[in-house]
C-alpha cells in the first residue's frame, strides 16, 4: 500500500498531472476498496485516470466499454460454442458424462473482461468506462459483481476472485446512474484542469515545448473554454492543438496569430462553433494572453 | 448511533472515538439533511479514516470525506462548504448553510415558482386578459378513469394549474407531474418489451441452444433488430402569457428527463435555451435554480417562429431521430412573424415523427384557437390537446405509447 504522497509521485512519472484531491482519492480506493467513479464532461482526462493508475500499480489495464445491449455474455464469460459443437462431433459415441465434463471445461470457456479481471494473480486495474451508456439491467448486475467479486458460471461453479481488481468507473452524465452503485463508489468530479496545471500537462505530454509556449496555449484554451460554445475542448484536443502548434513551428503565438486561428479547428469541433469563433474572436482572445 | 460503529481491528480508538461518535454522527445526520445519501457502510469507513489518522489534516480529511461522501456533481459542490462550516467551528454560518440546503432538498419549493423562470411581466400579460375567465369551471368536470399520476394527488387532477393559489397543493400538483412523467416512462418501456418477434436467426444462439440435441437447430432463437426508445423533445414557452404555467411543465419536465432515456428539453421566450443539462440535476430545486439563470433576459413577448428557426438550424440534426415526437407546450400567442412559424412548423413536420401543441388554455371554456401564431401552425400539427390539469397530461400518454 502506498501513501498519498507516494501515489502522486508515481501518478507524475506516470505522465499523469494529477491535482492533490485526486491522489487522496487513489489512496482511498486501496485502504476501503471500494470502487472509484469519476464524473466529468468528455475530454477532461477521466480514462487517463485509469491508465495512470495502471503504470502506478504496475498492473495490467483491463477496460470495459459500455454500450446499449452490453450484456454478460459480452462483459462476463462465454463459452465458445463453436468448438464445443467440433468436440460433440468429433467425440461421437463417448460417454455422455465424459463429454459434458470436457466441453464445459475451462478450455472452451471465453474469458470476458470483468471475468478477467478477478481472475488474475497481480489485482489489474479494471476499467468500466462511460457506465452511463449501459442499460439499467447491467448496472445491477454489475453492482452485485463489485460487491461480491464473485461470479457464478452455471456448468462450471462458482469463480472467486483471486485478486481484487482495482476499478475504476467513468460517467459522461448522459444518464443518471443508480444511487446503489454511486453508494457503493468513492466519487469524484474531474473538472477542466487550471491554467498552470493544464500548462504541466502540455509540457509533460508534447516534446520540444517550452514553458512559455505551453503556458500561452493553456491560457488561450481557458479563453476559448469561457466563450459560449457548442463543444467546450478537452485536454485531449489542447493536446492536438499544441501539437499541431509545435509541429507547425510556432514559437510564440503572438508572431503567429494567422497560424493560430486556422488551427483552432483542433480545438473546435463543431460548425457552430467555428462560426463563432471568428478571426476578431480569436485576436481579442489572443491579445488577453500575456 | 449505530452508524459509527469502530472497525474492531484500529486500535487507539478509545482516545477518538469519543470525538466520533458525538461528531461524527451530528455530521452525518448534516449531511443527510443536505440531501446525500449516507449509509452505514459509509459511516463506519469514516469512522476508520478518522481512526486512521485522517484527523490530522482538516484538508485531508475533508478531501477524503468528500469523496466518500458525494455520489454526485451537485453533492461534490456543496460538500466543502457543509465540511467547512460543521468541523472548522464556524458553527453560526453552519446552522445557515445545513437548514438552508435542508429545505431545499426536501421541499423542492416550487412556491415561488409561477414567477420563477419568466417573471410575470405586466406589460405581456395583458394578453391573457382577452380570454374570458372561467374560474372553477374545470372543478366541476367529473373524474373517471383515472391513472396512476392523476389518482395519488386526489382531486388536484382536475383543478386547472392556473387556479391553484395555496402553494402546499402546487407542491403537490408538481410532485404528481414528476410522478406521472415516471409512470409513463414505465409504461412506454413494457409495451416495448412485450412486442419481441424477431425476422432474422441468431445463429450463435441458435447454436447454444441446442447443444443438447447435438448441435441441430430444432428450436431457433430469433433476433430483431433493437427498436429505438421513443425520444421526446419538449419545448417550454416560457413568457409571460403562460407564465401560471410554467412551473407545473417545468416539473413535469423535469421528470420526464430524469425518467426518459432519450428526452431534450428545449425553453424559448424571445429566443431559444437548451436547458437538458440543467434539468438533468437531479434535485428539482436546484434543477430550477439553474434554469433561472439560463432563462434570464427574457424580454416581451414570444417569439416561437424565431426559436423555432433556431431549433431547426443548429439543434434538430442532433436532437431528433426517427422515432422522435415532438412537444411543444405553448399558448400560441406569437409577437414575430407568424408566416415563419408556419414555414418552420413545415420543416419541423419534415423531419419528425409526429409534433404535439399542448395548450393550457384550450381546456378554458370558450376557447377558440384564433392566435395569429397558433393558425399558422395548426396544419402541422399531430396532435393539438389540451393541457392545463393533470388529468389531460395522463390522457396522453396512450397517445404517446402508439408512436
Amino acid at each position: 500500500m502506498k501513501t498519498r504522497d507516494e501515489i502522486a509521485q508515481a501518478l507524475g512519472a506516470a505522465g499523469y498531472v494529477a491535482d492533490a484531491e485526486l491522489a487522496t482519492a487513489i489512496s482511498l480506493m486501496q485502504m476501503l476498496r471500494r470502487p472509484l467513479l469519476l464524473e466529468g464532461e468528455a475530454g477532461v482526462g477521466k480514462t487517463e485516470v485509469a491508465k495512470a493508475l495502471a503504470t502506478v500499480h504496475a498492473t495490467e489495464l483491463i477496460r470495459l466499454q459500455c454500450y446499449e445491449g452490453l450484456d454478460q455474455s459480452a462483459a462476463l464469460y462465454e463459452w465458445n460454442y463453436q468448438r464445443q459443437l467440433l468436440s460433440i462431433q468429433a467425440h461421437h459415441g463417448a460417454d455422455a458424462d465424459t463429454v459434458e465434463d470436457r466441453i464445459f471445461s475451462e478450455k472452451y470457456l471465453l474469458e470476458r473482461p470483468l471475468l478477467a479481471a478477478i481472475r488474475r494473480d497481480k489485482a489489474p486495474v479494471l476499467l468500466i468506462d462511460e457506465i452511463d451508456r449501459a442499460d439499467d439491467e447491467f448496472e445491477a448486475f454489475l453492482l452485485e459483481l463489485l460487491s461480491d467479486f464473485q461470479v457464478s458460471i452455471p456448468e462450471l461453479g462458482t469463480v472467486k476472485a483471486t485478486s481484487i481488481p482495482h476499478v475504476v468507473l467513468t460517467s459522461n452524465g448522459t444518464r443518471e446512474l443508480s444511487d446503489a452503485l454511486r453508494r457503493r463508489c468513492l466519487y469524484h468530479y474531474v473538472d477542466y484542469p487550471d491554467t498552470e496545471r493544464e500548462a504541466r500537462i502540455i509540457m509533460a505530454r508534447i516534446e520540444g515545448i517550452g514553458a512559455s509556449l505551453s503556458l500561452q496555449i493553456a491560457r488561450m484554451v481557458e479563453g476559448i473554454r469561457k466563450e459560449e460554445l457548442r463543444k467546450v475542448p478537452g485536454v485531449a484536443e489542447t493536446l492536438d492543438w499544441a501539437a499541431a502548434l509545435v509541429g507547425l513551428d510556432v514559437r510564440d503565438l503572438h508572431d503567429a496569430p494567422e497560424t493560430v486561428h486556422e488551427t483552432l479547428m483542433c480545438l473546435l469541433k463543431t460548425q457552430e462553433d467555428r462560426v463563432r469563433v471568428t478571426r476578431e474572436v480569436s485576436e481579442r482572445l489572443l491579445g488577453r494572453v500575456a | 448511533m449505530s452508524c459509527c460503529g469502530v472497525s474492531p481491528d484500529i486500535e487507539d480508538v478509545t482516545e477518538l472515538s469519543h470525538l466520533i461518535s458525538s461528531k461524527l454522527a451530528a455530521f452525518l445526520r448534516t449531511l443527510r439533511e443536505a440531501g446525500f445519501a449516507v449509509g452505514l457502510a459509509e459511516g463506519q469507513d469514516a469512522a476508520a479514516l478518522m481512526a486512521a489518522g485522517y484527523t490530522a489534516w482538516p484538508g485531508l480529511l475533508r478531501s477524503a470525506f468528500k469523496h466518500l461522501f458525494s455520489a454526485r456533481k451537485s453533492d461534490w459542490e456543496k460538500f466543502d462548504g457543509i465540511f467547512d462550516a460543521f468541523w472548522l467551528g464556524k458553527r453560526v454560518r453552519s446552522r445557515s448553510v445545513t437548514s438552508g440546503a435542508a429545505k431545499a432538498a426536501n421541499n423542492p419549493s416550487l412556491k415561488n415558482l409561477p414567477g420563477h423562470p419568466a417573471e410575470p411581466r405586466a406589460g405581456s400579460n395583458a394578453a391573457t386578459d382577452q380570454i374570458p375567465s372561467t374560474d372553477g369551471a374545470d372543478a366541476d368536470r367529473s373524474g373517471e378513469g383515472r391513472m396512476e399520476g392523476a389518482s395519488r394527488a386526489e382531486n388536484l387532477g382536475e383543478t386547472d394549474f392556473r387556479n391553484m393559489a395555496d402553494p402546499e397543493q402546487i407542491a403537490q400538483a408538481h410532485l404528481a407531474a414528476a410522478r406521472l412523467a415516471r409512470a409513463m416512462r414505465t409504461r412506454l418501456t413494457r409495451r416495448d418489451l412485450a412486442r419481441r418477434r424477431g425476422y432474422r436467426i441468431d445463429l450463435r444462439r441458435t447454436i447454444h441452444g441446442n447443444i443438447s440435441r447435438g448441435g441441430v437447430p430444432i428450436s431457433l432463437v430469433r433476433r430483431q433488430r433493437k427498436q429505438k426508445p421513443l425520444r421526446l423533445v419538449v419545448m417550454l414557452d416560457a413568457s409571460g402569457s403562460m407564465s401560471m404555467y410554467t412551473g407545473a411543465f417545468l416539473r413535469f419536465i423535469h421528470g420526464v428527463i430524469d425518467e426518459f432515456r432519450e428526452a431534450e428539453a428545449f425553453l424559448f421566450h424571445t429566443r431559444l435555451a437548451h436547458v437538458s443539462d440543467a434539468m438533468k440535476e437531479r434535485d428539482a430545486g436546484r434543477a430550477l435554480d439553474r434554469l433561472s439563470i439560463m432563462a434570464q433576459g427574457a424580454g416581451g413577448g414570444t417569439r416561437i417562429g424565431e426559436s423555432l428557426r433556431t431549433f431547426n438550424r443548429w439543434y434538430a440534426a442532433r436532437v431528433i431521430h426517427s422515432r422522435t415526437c415532438v412537444m411543444i407546450v405553448s399558448d400560441g400567442y406569437e409577437t414575430g412573424d407568424a408566416d415563419l412559424l408556419g414555414r418552420e412548423m413545415a420543416a419541423l413536420g419534415r423531419r419528425c415523427r409526429r409534433i404535439v401543441w399542448l395548450n393550457p388554455m384550450m381546456g378554458w371554456q370558450g376557447y377558440a384557437p384564433e392566435a395569429r401564431g397558433i393558425k399558422a401552425a395548426l396544419p402541422y400539427i399531430d396532435l393539438y390537446a389540451p393541457a392545463n390539469t393533470l388529468q389531460s397530461l395522463t390522457a396522453l400518454e396512450p397517445y404517446l405509447s402508439r408512436l
